[in-house]
């Protein structure tokens, strides 16, 4: 058996090969309940994430947009394991996670982690090298060795080992602390990075060095991201393919190039006719949706976006829509897309 | 003067210097900020995280925290001079003549009391109506800011309305005296974007319609793009450019405001390179010589250092801080 060294130095190797996707979830379900009142009774549920399903192709970079409460992150810490789903399953580079399948302690050292917040993420009390040495020590590495890959990876993010290594989070900048993050994301040498708005407290110069970085390290370490943010146009900036969320539902699912080009689904459209026009002479006159998001503890029946939506008619309230084809490896949930759904727009017959 | 804002200006500002004093540091957080803002115009303060856009903003209508504050120069709004004005002529000032609207609506509304109490409260204040009355400029100003059945959410409590709603209360009550300049402090930053672009279309409208004085503090150009008349971007406590909203975006001419233009992420720059600002801004308790840009600028040179660029007109209207940049002949 090789050592816990050598085994860290290298990724694990491709099981299913390049055909299998890297990650496979199917159906995933979180429903929330909300208790209170006397005896602390269950007033309500809030389905939070509610049957999703997709694949996440090896080397890809898969953007998740959507505001906030439509599950974006919740569908990620999902992935993560850090909480138990309601329902549905996480499959690994074909393997199962959880028990009788990939444990979890290997599926944590292919599977990582950056998030929004880059204070909190880090502990106070360790220093930079500590932190990024403290889950290559979980895995069996010896404190030295340990140490000595945290210094590699401060120098592959851009941070200078002997400046750096012994400071405290408190006494970096945001986006030096970021970038620790994104070392310590990458010391087990995982195969996927989630990336969890990983940008959106950071300031703009800032924010383009930080995705100027993993763009990088993406080739460098053969990674696929999992690319969560509510910004359209980092998204577009970052993704190979989109999956648009709204109220724990997938909305649409696609390339990147044909969702920006022509939304399938009036949710998408309707999002990317809010990002400011850029151009002030051609300025935004009408606002594309009015309204906030509604409540996900009672989602409206049928088609989730059907109160905000400009084609919403009687058999939306009725009908669930299924995800159905809107182009070449491009979905999207709307009816009107939905051949014999009965909606007025669309096709009258299943071709 | 570059900027011409008629006779009779709503904002006059002229080397405003706020530093913050405590028993360990100085920190210069505006270092001579001058500009005026004509009636009825907006202008958007631009600039990244400890620019001072906030701190300017505050400062005209003096919310700094008064014990801690050192603020020099001369501010003027509405005619009232905001410097010298005494604590009991701000508190008439504030809210008449200026008032703000801030990030994060749920901070600065009062929880515990309903949206309509929190308005109508602040026109008994300001104008000794009568309670009746003030509850019938209330709804009023509900439907002003197009929230939906206003009659019934008047008596609603800040944590019964959604992000959005409450960001419109906000923007109610700050209008609620009818003032003649709206201080705007990243009003849509905490907002979803389909929600974002209601409220800053709805600001837009308001300013037009109500004939008001419009300030925004934004990092986001985009923002600056939908709602500005003039642009000004600020880097260690400065302006250093400064212009209508079209020329500046089209072309910006500091190397800081190219930087940062270059660095905002927008549609069609899939596939290429971020350019990005190497470095950080400086540290404003410490004294800076010269260009505060120049550590970070690719056309930095030695004569940068001596002193601060002074302010350069290189077209009707724009002004940059930078002696790379030729003065129109």
């Amino acid at each position: 058996m090789a050592s816990p060294a050598a085994l860290l130095s290298r990724p694990l190797p491709d099981v299913g090969g390049p055909a299998q996707p890297l990650l496979s979830v199917r159906g995933l379900t979180k429903h929330f309940p909300l208790k209170g009142g006397l005896l602390n009774r269950t007033r309500g549920v809030v389905q939070a994430v509610d049957d999703v399903s997709f694949d996440l192709r090896k080397g890809e970079t898969l953007g998740i947009v959507g505001e906030s409460g439509c599950g974006k992150s919740t569908t990620s810490r999902l992935i993560m394991a850090l909480m138990e789903p309601t329902a549905g399953e996480v499959i690994f580079d074909g393997q199962t996670v959880g028990p009788g399948g990939l444990s979890m302690k290997e599926y944590r050292r292919q599977v990582q982690m950056v998030f929004q917040d880059s204070y909190a993420s880090l502990n106070p009390r360790l220093t930079i090298e500590e932190s990024i040495a403290y889950s290559p020590q979980v895995h069996g590495l010896s404190r030295r060795t340990a140490i000595e890959r945290a210094h590699e990876l401060l120098a592959a993010v851009g941070l200078e080992p002997g400046q750096f290594a012994r400071r405290y989070p408190h006494e970096l900048s945001g986006g030096q602390r970021q970038r620790i993050n994104i070392a310590r994301a990458l010391v087990l040498r995982p195969r996927l990075i989630i990336l969890d708005e990983p940008v959106s407290a950071l300031d703009k110069s800032v924010e383009a060095q930080v995705l100027n970085l993993l763009m990088d390290l993406k080739e460098q370490y053969g990674l696929t991201y999992l690319f969560i943010s509510h910004d359209l146009n980092v998204v577009q900036y970052m993704s190979d393919r989109v999956l648009v969320m709204y109220l724990g539902r997938v909305a649409e699912f696609g390339p990147v190039e044909a969702i920006y080009a022509k939304a399938a689904h009036p949710y998408t459209a309707a999002l990317l006719d809010s990002r400011p026009s850029m151009d002030p002479d051609r300025r935004r006159t009408e606002p594309p949706l009015s309204g906030d998001p509604p409540n996900p503890v009672n989602p409206p029946s049928g088609c989730r976006f059907r109160t905000r939506c400009l084609h919403a008619e009687d058999v939306c309230a009725a009908t669930v829509p299924p995800l159905a084809e809107a182009g070449e490896d491009h979905r999207a949930a709307c009816l009107v897309h939905s051949p014999g759904s009965g909606h007025s727009k669309a096709m009258p017959h299943a071709a | 003067m570059p900027h011409d804002p008629g006779a009779n200006p709503l904002v006059e500002v002229r080397g405003l210097n706020v530093r913050f004093v405590s028993r360990d540091a100085t920190v210069k957080a505006v270092n001579g900020v001058d500009f005026t803002l004509a009636q009825n115009e907006s202008l958007c303060i631009l600039g990244e995280s400890g620019s001072g856009k906030s701190v300017t903003l505050r400062a005209l209508m003096r919310l700094n925290p008064p014990k801690k504050t050192v603020m020099e120069g001369a501010v003027r709004v509405g005619g009232h001079d905001i410097v010298a004005a005494p604590e009991k002529a701000m508190a008439d000032i504030r809210g008449r003549v200026v008032s703000m609207v801030f990030q994060e609506p749920m901070t600065a509304l009062d929880p515990v009391f309903t949206i309509g109490k929190q308005i109508a409260e602040t026109i008994i204040r300001h104008e000794g109506v009568s309670r009746a009355e003030a509850d019938r400029r209330a709804l009023g100003l509900l439907e002003l800011v197009q929230i939906p059945s206003a009659k019934r959410r008047l008596a609603a409590y800040p944590h019964e309305l959604s992000g959005g709603l409450r960001q419109r209360a906000m923007i109610a009550i700050a209008l609620s005296c009818r003032p003649k300049l709206l201080l705007a402090d990243e009003p849509t930053t905490a907002l979803d974007a389909t929600v974002q672009i209601q409220i800053l279309l709805l600001l837009r409208r308001l300013q037009q319609e109500l004939g008001m004085g419009v300030i925004f503090v934004t990092h986001d150009l985009g923002v600056a793009g939908e709602i500005a008349d003039r642009v000004a971007v600020m880097y260690a406590g400065r302006f250093i450019e400064e212009g209508p909203v079209a020329a500046l975006m089209r072309g910006p001419l500091h190397p800081y405001a190219r930087g940062l233009m270059g660095a905002t992420v927008h549609a069609g720059m899939r596939g290429t390179r971020l350019t990005t600002i190497p470095g950080a801004p400086p540290d404003l308790s410490r004294p800076v010589q010269g260009c505060a840009f120049a550590p970070r600028c690719p056309q930095a040179g030695e004569d940068c250092l001596p002193a601060m660029p002074e302010l350069r007109s290189p077209a009707p209207g724009r002004n940059v801080r930078c002696i790379r940049v030729d003065e129109a002949a």
